[in-house]
């Protein structure tokens, strides 16, 4: 997305100059195959979380708390789109700050029928805000996995709201919107920061706070339906054509290399999380197969339009191993309840992958017409890897500071967790008043 | 008259049902129950956590039956539930005091 960005802002700046009629006919021209690209791009990634990670979430908890995981992928969905359209939007890619964007497309003021981004300069402002709207629903409905099970609904809506400002809404800025992480060149393709580790870290620290579940690490905890979690993970794998794919901004060739490196990191995280499981346990597990393919899908992300498709199995190679590592061994070494593997999966993926995009880039990949490119440490420049070592450090402690941040102000207005009877009960009754019945 | 109690495994179910109406048993009940014996239950993992599954999904039929049929049925049970792994099941015989067919009002030997 970066590149694309850049070349958008040069066209902005041509865009200004278009004041005058000799220049008029370069200003930013509407392209159809974008459009059509990005339209469905977009419908992708939002059947991610409707009704991909629905699924994939809700498949993983037990039956008592099926609806009520569900509820939390529906009402990110719901509040998040409605905040992003009314102030969000704006404040992350509207203006050139380095760290916050500005009010002028608050409520989408401005946004016409003929309105081009300066950061998307082939497709109508509206799509690509509605493109952008869809990652930061899937990002905060990311984080409820970690939460699952025990997490107040009205406490889990309040905490959309105040961490889609305070950590995603600068995030995604700084290193999308103009912000000083991308100024310092970071590469983010498609959201290794804005997304995975966002919801990683908030994940984690969220798991954190409000404490393990009820008889973690004693009682049977088990998945109600794993079947649930295997076709949401299909719509997760195909959704990401467009989350990565559709971070190119346009129907061209680094879209299509995108999807392929996506495509490749899933299948090789698929085949060595079963495999370890086939060696240490005797049997290839299908959630290790499902894990496997996320971890790769997650890692491989930041790197998706910056790489070549075979360093996509490598990438897909690594996400499977240590992933596998942080869900099966750390987690369980250090006994802290996240009850999706959200810390372990995307966490971890995120990291790992923002860092190798510094190792893989590479410079024939990320050139454009008119940028030069990258080169990562394997073409032998060391320097992207530390800009990218800085992304992943400055998210990382944003991420941490500004979740503890928001989970006090909502600890404000609504209680965290449920009582431990209504977490025995199940919070489909609880919260919802509905069950699942034979 | 007796009332055989057996557990068996849910996919013999079909097998033992075959057999005793062939041996003229006319009606069985059955139940999905769970339970364990020596088996104690089998083990699951997820992610690396593990957790032990006691009770395990198994299918209970009674047959009230006279007595002259009794030991047959038994060893029929037996021989259609028989897979010879571990966890194949139990056989309970117990007297049975009274039989009553609640539309005719026929008793004993006769409603069964």
């Amino acid at each position: 997305m970066r590149h694309s960005l850049i070349m958008g802002r040069i066209a902005a700046v041509v865009a200004a100059l278009a004041a005058t009629p000799a220049l008029a006919q370069d200003a930013p021209k509407i392209d159809g195959a974008d459009t059509a690209f990005m339209i469905v791009a977009t419908a992708l990634v939002l059947m991610m979380t409707l009704p991909g990670l629905a699924l994939f979430y809700s498949g993983m908890v037990r039956k008592k708390n099926v609806l009520a995981t569900m509820a939390q992928s529906l009402i990110a969905t719901a509040i998040v789109s409605l905040l992003w359209i009314g102030v969000a939007y704006s404040l992350t890619f509207s203006g050139d700050g380095a760290y916050i964007g500005d009010a002028a497309r608050v409520m989408l003021k401005g946004v016409g029928m003929d309105t081009v981004s300066p950061l998307a300069t082939t497709i109508p402002e509206i799509l690509f805000m509605a493109y952008q709207m869809t990652f930061a629903v899937i990002t905060c409905a990311l984080v409820g996995g970690s939460v699952a099970e025990r997490m107040k609904f009205s406490a889990f809506i309040l905490f959309c709201v105040v961490w889609l400002f305070i950590v995603y809404v600068p995030s995604a800025h700084w290193v999308w919107g103009g912000g000083f992480l991308q100024k310092m060149g970071l590469l983010d393709f498609a959201g290794g920061t804005v997304v995975h580790i966002n919801a990683g870290i908030a994940g984690l620290v969220c798991a954190l706070v409000l404490g393990n579940r009820v008889g973690f690490g004693r009682e049977n905890l088990s998945p109600f339906d794993l079947s649930l979690a295997v076709v949401g993970t299909g719509l997760l794998w195909v959704g990401w054509f467009g989350f990565n794919g559709g971070s190119a901004l346009g129907a061209n060739s680094r879209a299509v290399f995108a999807i392929v490196a996506t495509h490749l990191a899933a299948c090789a995280g698929a085949l060595v999380w079963s495999g370890l499981e086939w060696l240490q346990r005797g049997k290839p597990s299908v959630l290790g197969v499902i894990s496997g393919a996320v971890a790769g899908l997650g890692t491989i992300t930041p790197a998706s339009g910056y790489v070549l498709p075979w360093q996509g199995v490598v990438i897909g190679l690594i996400a499977g191993a240590v992933c596998y590592w942080f869900c099966t061994v750390a987690k369980h070494k250090f006994r802290y309840d996240d009850t999706l593997d959200v810390f372990g999966v995307h966490g971890v993926g995120g990291i790992m992958g923002t860092l190798l995009a510094g190792v893989f880039a590479t410079r024939a990949v990320t050139a454009s017409e008119s940028t030069p490119g990258v080169a990562g440490l394997l073409e032998g420049d060391p320097h992207q890897l530390v800009v990218q070592a800085i992304g992943v450090g400055v998210t990382v402690v944003w991420c941490v500071i500004g979740t503890l941040i928001t989970l006090k102000i909502v600890s404000l207005f609504a209680t965290l967790r449920v009582n431990s009877d209504d977490e025995r009960e199940g919070l489909d009754i609880a919260l919802h008043g509905e069950a699942l019945h034979q | 008259m007796k009332l055989i109690s057996a557990i068996i495994k849910p996919f013999k179910l079909d097998e033992v049902r075959d057999i005793l109406t062939a041996l003229g048993a006319h009606g069985m009940t059955a139940s999905e129950v769970k339970g364990y014996g020596r088996q104690k239950g089998h083990t699951e993992i997820y992610r690396g956590a593990e957790y032990m599954i006691s009770f395990l999904p198994k299918i209970k039929i009674e047959v009230a039956i006279t007595d002259d049929l009794a030991d047959q049925v038994v060893e029929a049970i037996r021989k259609a539930a028989y897979t010879g792994q571990i966890g194949d099941g139990k056989i309970f015989v117990t007297p049975l005091e009274r039989a009553l067919r609640i539309r005719t009002g026929e008793t004993d030997d006769d409603a069964l």
